[in-house]
């Protein structure tokens, strides 16, 4: 008998497992991106005399000290309880019934010491210079948070959908067709402006330096 | 009993090196996969603040600025003051707008307009500097940020 060579390991299907692995990361695997809360800044303008006067029920005042403690409507507040505390002020509609500031979708308190309707309703929020970057932008996301909590609530009222769910498909392509996309952008613009996102920002005082 | 004698006598059998290719294609497809492409050498600190009303950023119309204390390696040299990071270098406060201005001509030119400021500030940071910077973008007429986050939240956690 001939000397036979030690017969070759069958490495046809090695391809298979490969590409099974290649799959499998493929689909397991997200590719990181990053997220953030955006803001439009105001544009620069030359100074004017002009004063724009806002009501002082309208105006809620959240200020954020040095040491990171918060005062909002000459308050001590907690950060816990800052969500509810703005979506009472948005919501509260405290206009008189049959006025043309009646703000008929709120479900607040009607207290007319608080903000008459929610497109008159500015939240104004002043940090110090030595406030931390994070409880900046702690603060941002709970007023950003009850905004949107309002929002969710007049779009489920009205369309049956949450306004935020709907905003993120739309932001991923999961809304397909031009008129699809268009309609829903016009039911997104129709709820931004039941409730208008007003935050504004005080230049921050100098008072930590 | 033959077999066996034949069988000692024989040399030691290759190993099949048949399979090596795909072993290495599959290492490769692994580290493309898991990779991410990194653009920036981070010369700052940076931990991120948490939130979770976010919005996603379109990377290709982004600038991004950081800022933070300068990176343990580099404190010796650059003391331990916050600073502002663009590109791979350090900025100061008024080199802002030429690093912006040159960090935008990298982006395509339709897209130019739209550009979209990403801000990664570290949490230490204190608000102070984040206010010079919005001050420098205003000037710029670069008026649309984002501040970059964690997912997560302050409150629960």
């Amino acid at each position: 008998m001939a000397r036979r060579a030690t017969p070759e390991v069958n490495a046809g299907s090695m391809a298979d497992i490969a590409f099974l692995l290649l799959i499998f990361f493929l689909v397991t695997t997200t590719i990181e991106k990053d997220k953030g809360i955006a803001r439009q800044l105001p544009p620069k303008e030359p100074p004017t005399d002009e004063q724009v006067k806002i009501k002082e029920k309208n105006l809620f005042i959240v200020n954020v000290n040095r040491s990171d403690q918060l005062l909002v409507e000459e308050k001590l507040m907690e950060l816990k309880d800052l969500r509810e505390a703005a979506i009472a002020f948005l919501d509260n509609g405290g206009a008189p019934a049959g006025s043309p500031e009646y703000c008929n979708y709120c479900k607040g308190k009607r207290n007319p010491e608080s903000s008459d309707n929610p497109d008159k309703a500015v939240i104004s929020v002043q940090n110090d210079r030595l406030t931390s970057y994070k409880m900046y932008i702690a603060v941002q996301n709970e007023l950003v948070a009850a905004y949107n909590f309002l929002r969710d609530r007049e779009s489920e009222r009205l369309y049956g959908w949450k306004f935020t769910e709907m905003t993120k498909d739309l932001d991923e392509g999961k809304i397909k067709g031009e008129t699809a996309k268009e309609a829903l952008q016009e039911k997104l613009e129709t709820i931004q402006k039941l409730f208008p996102q007003k935050l504004s920002e005080a230049e921050p005082k100098k008072s930590g330096q | 009993m033959s077999k066996f004698t034949k069988k000692k006598s024989s040399e030691l059998p290759a190993i099949s090196t048949a399979s090596l290719p795909d072993i290495v294609f599959m290492l490769l497809f692994f580290f493309m996969v898991v990779t991410v492409l990194r653009d920036d050498n981070l010369l700052v600190q940076n931990k991120l603040p948490k939130a979770d009303q976010v919005e996603k950023l379109k990377k290709d119309r982004s600038v991004y600025i950081y800022a933070g204390k300068p990176s343990s390696r580099y404190q010796d040299k650059y003391g331990s003051e916050a600073k502002i990071q663009i590109g791979d270098k350090y900025t100061d406060l008024s080199n802002i707008k030429f690093a912006l201005t040159e960090a935008r001509q990298k982006l395509l030119p339709e897209l130019q307009d739209k550009v979209m400021v990403a801000l990664k500030v570290d949490e230490k940071t204190n608000t102070g500097m984040v206010t010079d910077i919005k001050q420098e973008l205003r000037d710029l007429n670069m008026l649309k940020i984002i501040y970059i986050t964690t997912p997560g939240n302050e409150v629960t956690q």
